[in-house]
């Protein structure tokens, strides 16, 4: 074959209209608050949260193989750290980020010890961390046990002003780690975290850093996790450590992410908003909705582990938000043929 | 002596963590699944024996005499239907297909049962409060005597059964190549549902005694799963008398820590927990290399 009969993609013309489209929607978006109505903005504020924690899980173990039953841990720790900040006098909207940094510091260390399990361990290892960041945070006399307490600091904004500045944060939160999250996955790192997901052994022996990436990718779940709790203690207003720090956040991480698509970038956004959406049609119906919830993950982890948007990805070409790398062999007389041609990076499951 | 007493019952509180770590390290020793359904199982023997209990009257003792049998069928099912698929899924698929079914039992259970918690003490007579006191300030328990000699017994028989009989040594095969074993005639496929099965029994028998130590609700399969594992884990995870050894470091843990605080017994367990998991960092696997010297140490 002729130099030049073959070229590596990462760019598709869907996918230029799409980073496109994603560039105005968010632009229409941060018009929300003047735009909506104030139910809404409570609502969309919900599924940028969903977002983010569908899109950190999704990184953590569609991405990086690290499956973890304890990212509650950080999301309770983020909204404690707010809160606790806060209280010592710093201005609310600022510490929402600041105590998310925090979080997001203490998770680096953390990740040498939890990085030495493997796999069903490492998941329930995190749970344990979970359970004793829970105990840690009860000690705190400010906490007052289960009982829970309200961020006052909140009430210094009028209820209106309030919902668009928690909204906006949300969208600037969503909009920056989705940003970041893209970034890194199209990057170098990406290549190398999709290597120690499909074999670690062999992604280390091509010399790729195994524990670097590793840790990295931890870190920066941890940091969102802890940014979502910090924005849920905004919209919610009130911290009760036992909602805060309950696996059922690792439920619906765990639901979104293998619903919408593991390891892929557009599945996770695609898994928030079905589980929104699922949410406001059947989360009245309470126990039942659970039921239904672990059963979809169950159905989805034996049948469909690739989720919505791997099914799409499977069946046709179209990648909107690319992160991978795709051949394209022109035939000899030169004319482009590869729609179907060999793809590098291609987001298998195990 | 208040030290003594608390170091004591830990020891004794070692014996129920390991009961209920003995099925899930087997699993994990066998199949190298880790079943995060493990305590909402539990939950559902100590359900279906209080269920037994008090609709028909049957003595917890007696109605696990039906519900072991029970477990280990759903064990067997459990097997064939969800851990043999997903565990040719990958790594990631038997973690979340587990944590999807606890889900559903947890609130299944709350479903049927409603958040009332309940206990099987009442079903035992005095068995669950009676005990021998050994000076004015240190009691033994009679239930936490017999949750300990249960737990002996029981994994010492699965010892034995592993060593001595040829269905221990094919599901020992199983564990180490199930290539190699599938060569020499050993059908994987039926040792792996053969060893869910008798995990699940286990399941069973720690169902009851979580269930006559105390209250459950439809929600503490979650805490039990947690305890396991940390016992298991403390342990060195797959090893049998591991769990043993596991489960009274956590006990221990946990009852000094009470002493301190109210919630000092779940922070110590943790913890000590986590400072295992950190002394292997530096030290590698004591437990491992303790054993190691053992076995060497008898052939010599």
């Amino acid at each position: 074959m002729s130099p030049g009969a073959a070229a590596v993609e990462r760019w598709t013309p869907e996918s230029r209209v799409a980073i496109a489209a994603a560039a105005v929607i968010v632009a229409v978006l941060a018009a929300g608050p003047a735009i909506f109505s104030a139910n809404a903005v409570d609502k969309l504020t919900t599924l940028f949260i969903y977002i983010i924690l569908a899109l950190m899980w999704n990184a953590l173990v569609g991405f990086c193989g690290l499956v973890s039953i304890g990212q509650q841990a950080f999301f309770g720790l983020g909204a404690y750290a707010a809160i606790r900040l806060a209280n010592w006098g710093v201005s609310v909207y600022p510490s929402l980020f600041l105590g998310a940094l925090i979080v997001g510091a203490l998770s680096w260390p953390l990740s040498i010890v939890m990085l030495r399990l493997k796999g069903g361990e490492f998941a329930i290892g995190m749970w344990v961390v979970a359970e004793l960041a829970h105990m840690l945070v009860n000690l705190d006399t400010l906490v007052r046990g289960e009982t829970g307490i309200s961020m006052i600091e909140l009430d210094a904004y009028a209820s209106g002003s309030r919902r668009a500045l928690t909204y906006w944060c949300a969208l600037a939160a969503m909009a920056g780690l989705l940003a970041v999250v893209f970034g890194l996955l199209r990057g170098p790192l990406g290549a190398a975290i999709r290597a120690i997901r499909d074999n670690e052994e062999a992604a280390e022996s091509v010399g790729v850093r195994v524990a670097g990436a590793k840790r990295l990718v931890f870190t920066l779940a941890a940091f969102g996790a802890a940014l979502a709790g910090a924005l849920w203690v905004a919209t919610a207003l009130t911290f009760q450590p036992k909602a805060y720090f309950s696996p059922l956040w690792t439920a619906y991480m765990i639901f979104m992410a293998l619903v919408g698509g593991l390891g892929t970038f557009e599945g996770a956004i695609l898994g928030a908003v079905i589980f929104f959406a699922i949410e406001a049609w059947f989360g009245a119906m309470g126990v039942w909705y659970l039921v239904g919830l672990g059963a979809t993950a169950l159905v989805f982890a034996l049948f469909f582990p690739r989720g919505f948007w791997g099914w799409v990805e499977d069946r046709t070409s179209l990648r909107l938000l690319p992160i991978g790398y795709r051949l394209r062999i022109a035939k000899l007389n030169g004319a482009a043929h590869g729609a179907d041609g060999a793809e590098y990076g291609r987001d298998n499951m195990g | 002596m208040i030290f003594l007493n608390q170091i004591l019952q830990g020891v004794l509180l070692g014996g129920y963590y390991a009961l209920i770590a003995c099925g899930l390290s087997f699993m994990f020793g066998v199949m190298g699944v880790i079943n995060l359904a493990h305590g909402s199982l539990a939950v559902l023997a100590a359900y279906a024996l209080y269920v037994l209990a008090d609709r028909f009257g049957v003595q917890p003792f007696l109605g696990l005499a039906m519900i072991a049998p029970a477990m280990a069928l759903v064990g067997w099912a459990l097997q064939r239907l969800v851990l043999e698929r997903s565990v040719r899924g990958g790594l990631l698929a038997p973690v979340l297909a587990t944590f999807g079914l606890s889900i559903i039992i947890d609130n299944l259970l709350f479903q049927r049962f409603g958040a009332d918690t309940r206990s099987l003490g009442p079903y035992v007579g005095d068995l669950s409060y009676d005990s021998w006191s050994l000076t004015d300030e240190i009691a033994i328990g009679k239930l936490a005597a017999l949750t300990m000699a249960v737990a002996i017994v029981l994994l010492g028989g699965i010892q034995i059964f592993l060593n001595r009989t040829l269905t221990g040594r094919a599901i020992r095969a199983t564990a180490e190549d199930p290539d190699t074993a599938g060569l020499v005639g050993v059908n994987a496929r039926r040792i792996n549902a053969i060893a869910a099965a008798i995990a699940l029994a286990t399941v069973a028998v720690a169902g009851a005694f979580l269930g006559m130590r105390a209250t459950f609700d439809p929600y503490a399969g979650a805490t039990q799963l947690i305890f396991a594992f940390e016992a298991s884990v403390i342990g060195g995870a797959g090893s049998l008398w591991g769990t043993l050894v596991g489960g009274i470091v956590l006990g221990v843990a946990q009852s000094l820590g009470a002493l301190v605080n109210p919630q000092g017994f779940f922070i110590a367990g943790h913890f000590a927990f986590l400072v295992v998991l950190f002394a292997r960092l530096f030290f590698g696997d004591l437990g491992q290399r303790i054993r190691t010297a053992l076995a060497g140490g008898r052939r010599r």
